[in-house]
């Protein structure tokens, strides 16, 4: 397909590896701005601006129970075994499978009245990520695809801009109309991405020559015959060639023995320390999976060890990026698929439920110590300010300073941000 | 005038229904069988008298209540919860309220047994610990440490001067009550745990746990043959141990498999076992018996369907009944003899 790049702006005239090079190094040409034609485009002006911003989406894989985190209903028939405590805004109280995550309930907020009428495993997921009705033959674009494309410079971070730590559960972070470079980078179990090691036989200086040779071809081919998978090609290429000069970014044994152990040393704890090291680089959209939640049986056991493998780790990345001034551009979202059943069936589990759940989310453009909604006293029903997927993902992109009102142009197509039919929970945001 | 009936296993029966206003975890018989103690998903206990069929609720946990225990007396009844807290109550007073509240486990108090002779009540729960506290004062005895997940179960050898304790990875150990230590590992029992590699969770624990009445074996109940941790498929299993030579000698299973997991075992002075089953294969009670430990084979040779999933069996001190604590909010005995006509 060729590509209608009838614009002819400056943006599209060279490619991405090239103005690097000329603004002699990425990150240093957005540091120090970037004139002429650049900047007076106005999409990538307004872009610079938020050039900062960012998400982290930590995926609850299953299922989590809604009543043995966020909204918990204890000595209810459907409370379960659990207590509710207190949190660190008076008044709020979560599971208390939660202790370190309540200390941290300042920086965050609640949302308790999803209906997001849905309790299918599959369609939850893409719902969620993508706040649009799962429609056959339909692709929307993940939030991290979309936060890549909203957030990040086009063709001026020199770091993947959605980037999916997978530890179990599934997902592929796809881009859809988007394009693939907003799709996600997965980290595998939190390895680096794959193929990002230089071959031993190929020496660094030999590797440059390659490079500049194919990026001059490309350069050359791109002035007459440029198409939208050519592109797609280059950035590729790009993509590559960075990731390979920013491996570290990725190791994050590179982290300090001490946070190691803050943090916990199995596969939760090290991807949340993870994400730190990539948050901290900038890194647009950071989503950790943590696996798994569908406890159609023992529900009660199951929670006590993946919660208790949540708490701590999550707790402390919301208070060392609170620390280190991060949670001022950094908005944090907790979500699943959908949550449990009230009832507890005969095997002491908890079914999946679409009616009536939560979600958290916290740090930049939220409303901290928020709690929107309710659900009544036994938590089969939402009572007030029913929401669902759609609200939270333009609350998520307006949190960031987003217009999910507004529209992408791809290739002279408009496509909407968000679900049009949908908007902000504006009362949750600060 | 004491029923003349013969113990027969496969005449078993439901003798009496007490309904409940939620599902029940957990059920107990006194030592002189005028009540049933049974926990519910309501943070009560309540006592019911088998003469009135009245119900008395006992309220002061946090929490569901899955442990209870009676002194040898019937005096005193222990209850523990997944609030964590071992509570001591007179167990026949009019309105029981809590003569002793101890704040026993951090997290779930999981189990409790009481020692033959009643001076000490050993705890264990999801702090990875086994305790041993002194039935006269409520004080810590003994604390005992070793387990690396949470202990699911805790029972008094009969005879001797230890307890032992089987954790979640079906790790049991043997602990010295009198001196206070660890006296030995015995046989894991492997085949109730599972770390399901696509869920990435833990899957088994004791779910029951029962001497013989000589001690010279030990049930262990849990779930076996597990595929699919978060929608229970696994078959519910009895591991007999052979406590002389702390070895597995043989796994007691259905003759036709059921899904689930074995909630409740016990002996039978007539030289059966008898186990209890709940799950997605439903609520059954198994009945098996055998000659000796060297036999790998134990013969199941009754079973009987019940109404509903069970939770938790107790035998009646008489050894003629069985309570199990249904979750169709039903207490349920079981007499194991002829219904008369």
């Amino acid at each position: 397909m060729k590509c209608q790049y009838a614009c002819h702006s400056a943006d599209h005239l060279f490619s991405r590896r090239s103005l690097l090079g000329a603004a002699a190094g990425g990150a240093a040409a957005v540091a120090s701005g970037l004139g002429g034609a650049l900047a007076a485009t106005p999409g990538v002006a307004e872009q610079i601006k938020r050039k900062h911003k960012r998400i982290l989406n930590v995926f609850m894989h299953g299922g989590v129970s809604q009543l043995e985190t966020w909204d918990p209903k204890p000595n209810t028939d459907t409370g379960g075994p659990f207590r509710a405590i207190a949190t660190s805004v008076p008044g709020i109280h979560i599971c208390e499978l939660l202790p370190h995550t309540a200390k941290q309930m300042h920086h965050l907020a609640i949302v308790r009245s999803l209906n997001t009428k849905n309790q299918d495993h599959g369609k939850g997921q893409i719902e969620m990520v993508t706040g649009r009705n799962r429609m056959l033959g339909t692709d929307y674009p993940h939030l991290g695809a979309v936060a890549a494309k909203t957030l990040t410079p086009e063709g001026r971070f020199p770091l993947p801009g959605h980037i999916l730590i997978r530890g179990g559960g599934g997902g592929t972070g796809q881009a859809a109309y988007l394009g693939p470079k907003y799709a996600a980078v997965v980290m595998e179990d939190g390895k680096p991405p794959a193929y990002t090691d230089r071959l031993a036989s190929l020496s660094a200086e030999a590797d440059a020559r390659r490079s500049a040779f194919r990026a001059a071809a490309s350069d050359r081919f791109a002035g007459r015959r440029r198409t939208a998978d050519t592109d797609a090609y280059t950035f590729s290429y790009d993509q590559a060639a960075d990731l390979l000069t920013q491996r570290e970014v990725f190791d994050v044994a590179k982290e300090p023995a001490k946070d190691h152990d803050r943090y916990g040393k199995h596969e939760f704890g090290q991807h949340c320390l993870l994400a730190r090291r990539l948050l901290e680089k900038d890194v647009p959209f950071v989503q950790i999976n943590h696996s798994n939640y569908d406890t159609h049986f023992e529900n009660f056991d199951f929670h006590i060890e993946q919660l208790g493998e949540f708490d701590l780790p999550f707790a402390t990345l919301v208070a060392d990026l609170a620390e280190r001034g991060l949670l001022e551009d950094t908005l944090i979202c907790v979500m699943s698929e959908f949550g449990r059943t009230p009832k507890i069936n005969s095997r002491y589990g908890r079914d999946h439920w679409g009616t009536a759940w939560s979600v958290l989310l916290g740090g930049a453009g939220i409303q901290r110590g928020a709690c929107i909604g309710k659900t009544n006293d036994n938590g089969t029903a939402v009572t007030e300010r029913e929401v669902d997927h759609g609200h939270v993902f333009h609350t998520l992109l307006a949190g960031i300073g987003v217009d999910s009102k507004g529209e992408f142009d791809i290739g002279g197509r408009k496509f909407p941000v968000a679900d049009p039919a949908k908007g902000p929970i504006k009362e949750l945001l600060a | 005038m004491a029923d003349a009936r013969p113990i027969d296993a496969t005449k078993t029966h439901v003798s009496l229904e007490h309904k409940h206003e939620r599902p029940l975890v957990a059920c107990r018989f006194d030592p002189t069988g005028r009540y049933v103690f049974f926990g519910a998903e309501d943070n009560l206990v309540q006592r019911f008298d088998l003469s009135a069929k009245t119900a008395t609720p006992l309220a002061a946990h946090d929490s569901w209540v899955r442990a209870l225990g009676c002194s040898p007396s019937g005096d005193v009844l222990y209850s523990g919860g997944y609030d964590g807290r071992l509570i001591f109550w007179p167990a026949a007073d009019e309105k029981p309220r809590p003569a002793r509240v101890i704040d026993a486990h951090q997290g779930w108090l999981r189990a409790l047994a009481v020692s033959p002779g009643g001076e000490q009540i050993a705890t264990c729960g999801n702090d990875n610990l086994v305790k041993l506290w002194d039935a006269a004062d409520g004080k810590l005895v003994a604390q005992f440490a070793g387990h690396a997940a949470h202990v699911y179960n805790v029972a008094f050898h009969p005879a001797g001067k230890t307890l032992v304790s089987c954790d979640l990875k079906g790790v049991l150990k043997e602990w010295n009550w009198a001196s206070g230590k660890h006296q030995r590992d015995l046989n894991a029992a492997e085949a109730l745990y599972k770390y399901d590699t696509t869920f990435r969770a833990d899957i088994g624990g004791a779910r029951g746990l029962a001497f013989r009445g000589d001690g010279k074996q030990l049930a262990v109940g849990g779930i076996t043959n597990v595929t699919n941790a978060f929608a229970g498929i696994g078959n519910a299993a009895v591991e007999l141990l052979d406590m002389a030579e702390g070895k597995i000698v043989v796994q007691l299973e259905a003759k036709e498999k059921v899904n689930g997991l074995a909630w409740g075992v016990a002996y039978h002075p007539d030289g059966f076992w008898i186990g209890l089953t709940g799950g997605g294969g439903g609520g059954w009670l198994y009945f098996w018996k055998g000659e000796g430990f060297s036999e790998k084979t134990a013969i199941e040779f009754f079973k009987l369907k019940l109404p509903n999933d069970g939770r938790d069996l107790s035998l009646s001190p008489d050894k003629r009944q069985v309570a199990v604590a249904h979750a169709d909010k039903t207490l349920r005995l079981y007499s194991l003899f002829e219904k008369t006509a």
